[in-house]
């Protein structure tokens, strides 16, 4: 093992140490030479992005091991669920990944549009596919950005927030909120997309590129960056299937698993895009799969446009998708559907779906019992950033802090959807 | 064997299954479940949405996700995802545990589910077999206090250590039942 190697005797020492003590860290050995230091990371640093600890045994800059602790902000979603009709649910959604709301909101949406039985519109489905791709586009900026910013390059960074912006500008312009948008209904959108926010959107696919590019430019080649990047966390495909890696950081162990190509859901198969793979899964391949999923992801909502099918933007099916309001004073079913989908009465099927869609971070699932009242009887939130975590403490081992900062930040953890 | 009935559904299950691939994946899966284990480890075979659906009993568990792994044939190898699961009126069968297991190669999903007495709930742990399983684990014992036995490090991970009961379980209502002023008797359970 290279560890071991890089370590030499005193990571021996450690071993049988610990090993005698049935596992437990050892806080410090009595040999000054081999002293540990004991480093709280965590669970309010500013390189840690969100609120979690990693108490970190350390033997000079090296890391000999990191027990992570989080629950910092549990909510209890999943209890809370238990309680809220469907529609509901819909903004603890928003609160998981934050970085990426609308994907989030999709995948409920179609959970619970699975479990109705109702099939939506084209012109929703690829609303949505726009959507959905802008709020990747949006979580990967944050994310590699934010990579850069680990290893010293703050101005990248504020190049492509002012892009993010302008995606939360035209989230703004669809749903009317920019970071927990609550977007959409079950059943469609809330409203067609106004000609300000096609506009926005038009005239954003014109600018990104360049950006994109420019944002590139400045990194994937870049000695100072790939010194501090290639190398460090790698993780090997069998490996990352075993801690239940999903997403870009499976795809960058090489694994070709996208939920978009293996289960198409809202007309993926429609749109021609390729899944980028890495070859070793260290901090580099995922900071360029995640690049490049945003050209790919740019490619589908181009394509999304230009077929945007004219049509409904939601389906016809008063008893579950809120009537306009207008209708609602002057219609007498109107009122009464908008009354009882308000109450939560609204016929739901016995039985359990899950649904998957594939989130910023990996494959978002959600498994949904209904015992046919209005609330769920049990929704359980497959949430990939909570999955795929444990595996950070064992890929920091033998890695000095800079580094494990760094694969922190490569792995796209985001603290709400971690703790739900 | 000569009930004809019986031969009527079977024939009806195998033209629905030539029509519909996804019912024909699982009609494979469920053959290999068989095959693999036996007919009688498991009841309660159902298809709900497409995604097959097998009841089994605790003590089969840990073998057949062990022996789903070692599969070449269908490479069910990737845990998608474990959750735990409060019925209080079925009596000794109070708990339970849902699997999620996936084929990344053929594209099948299949969920196995297991329930046991809420006085004696004690389940094999998967941490042998998948990494992954650690986290679920922990978070199925901080929220329903499933006990998996051979855990490595069986504690609560997202509530607090001292909590003193497991949350998820349908006796603690989300809100306070002695409240009074706000009675939910028309639109709650």
């Amino acid at each position: 093992m290279a560890v071991n190697d890089t370590l030499g005797g005193t990571h021996k020492i450690i071993q049988e140490a610990r090993e005698q003590q049935g596992g437990q860290l050892v806080p410090t050995l009595n040999d000054f030479s081999q002293e540990l230091t004991t480093l709280n990371l965590g669970p309010t640093h500013p390189a840690t992005h969100g609120i979690f600890q990693n108490i970190l045994q350390m033997d000079g800059e090296r890391i000999i091991s990191g027990v992570p602790t989080i629950g910092y902000i549990h909510r209890a979603f999943e209890k809370i669920a238990e309680r809220r009709p469907f529609y509901q649910i819909t903004p603890l959604t928003d609160r998981m990944n934050y970085c990426s709301s609308p994907i989030n909101n999709m995948g409920w949406h179609m959970t619970v549009e699975k479990l109705l039985g109702v099939t939506v519109p084209k012109r929703a489905q690829y609303m949505r596919v726009i959507m959905m791709e802008l709020a990747r586009i949006a979580d990967h900026l944050i994310c590699n950005s934010i990579l850069g910013v680990d290893t010293g390059a703050f101005t990248g960074f504020l190049y492509v927030f002012q892009e993010r912006e302008k995606i939360y500008e035209i989230y703004e312009e669809v749903c009317g909120s920019r970071l927990t948008t609550n977007m959409g209904r079950v059943g469609g959108m809330e409203r067609d997309f106004s000609p300000v926010a096609l506009q926005k959107l038009r005239d954003w696919l014109k600018t990104f590129p360049a950006v994109m590019k420019e944002f590139e430019s400045m990194f994937n080649r870049n000695r100072i960056f790939m010194d501090r990047v290639v190398n460090v966390g790698p993780i090997t495909a069998e490996k990352a299937l075993n801690y239940g890696f999903t997403g870009p950081n499976l795809r960058a162990a090489g694994v070709d698993y996208d939920v978009r190509v293996m289960n198409p859901y809202s007309s993926y198969e429609d749109f021609e895009f390729d899944i980028p793979v890495g070859t070793n899964g260290d901090t580099y391949d995922r900071f360029i799969v995640r690049n490049e999923e945003i050209w790919q992801s740019l490619r589908i909502i181009k394509q999304a446009l230009e077929n945007l099918p004219e049509g409904p933007f939601h389906a016809d099916a008063p008893h579950y998708y809120l009537p306009p309001k207008q209708a609602v004073y002057k219609n007498m079913e109107a009122l009464i559907y908008h009354f009882k989908i308000i109450m939560g009465e609204i016929e739901a099927p016995v039985g359990e779906v899950y649904h998957s869609v594939e989130g910023g971070n990996g494959e978002l699932g959600f498994y949904l019992i209904s015992d046919g009242g209005r609330t769920p009887y049990r929704l359980h939130f497959r949430r990939p950033c909570f999955i795929y975590y444990q595996a950070y403490s064992e890929m920091v081992v033998g890695t000095s802090l800079s580094d494990a900062i760094v694969i922190l930040s490569s792995m796209n953890v985001i603290a709400g959807e971690l703790d739900a | 064997m000569a009930d004809p009935t019986k031969e009527e559904s079977t024939a009806a299950q195998e033209t629905a299954a030539a029509l519909d691939p996804a019912a024909q994946r699982n009609a494979q899966v469920l053959a290999l479940l068989h095959r693999l284990f036996g007919e009688a480890t498991f009841t309660d075979v159902q298809e709900p949405y497409g995604l097959l659906t097998v009841t089994t009993k605790r003590e089969h568990i840990h073998n057949i996700v062990a022996g789903l792994q070692r599969d070449e044939e269908l490479k069910l190898h990737f845990l998608t995802t474990m959750c735990g699961i409060n019925y209080p009126e079925n009596l000794n069968q109070e708990l339970g545990m849902i699997y999620h297991l996936h084929s990344l190669v053929h594209n099948v999903r299949l969920r196995i589910k297991i329930f046991f007495p809420v006085a004696d709930p004690v389940v094999p742990t998967l941490t042998d077999l998948y990494a992954t399983a650690n986290w679920m684990e922990r978070e199925t014992y901080d929220f329903f206090g499933i006990i998996f036995t051979g855990h490595p490090n069986l504690r609560r991970i997202l509530n607090v250590e001292d909590m003193g009961y497991h949350p998820m379980r349908r006796q603690y209502p989300l809100e306070d039942g002695t409240r009074e002023d706000k009675t939910d008797l028309f639109f709650g359970r």
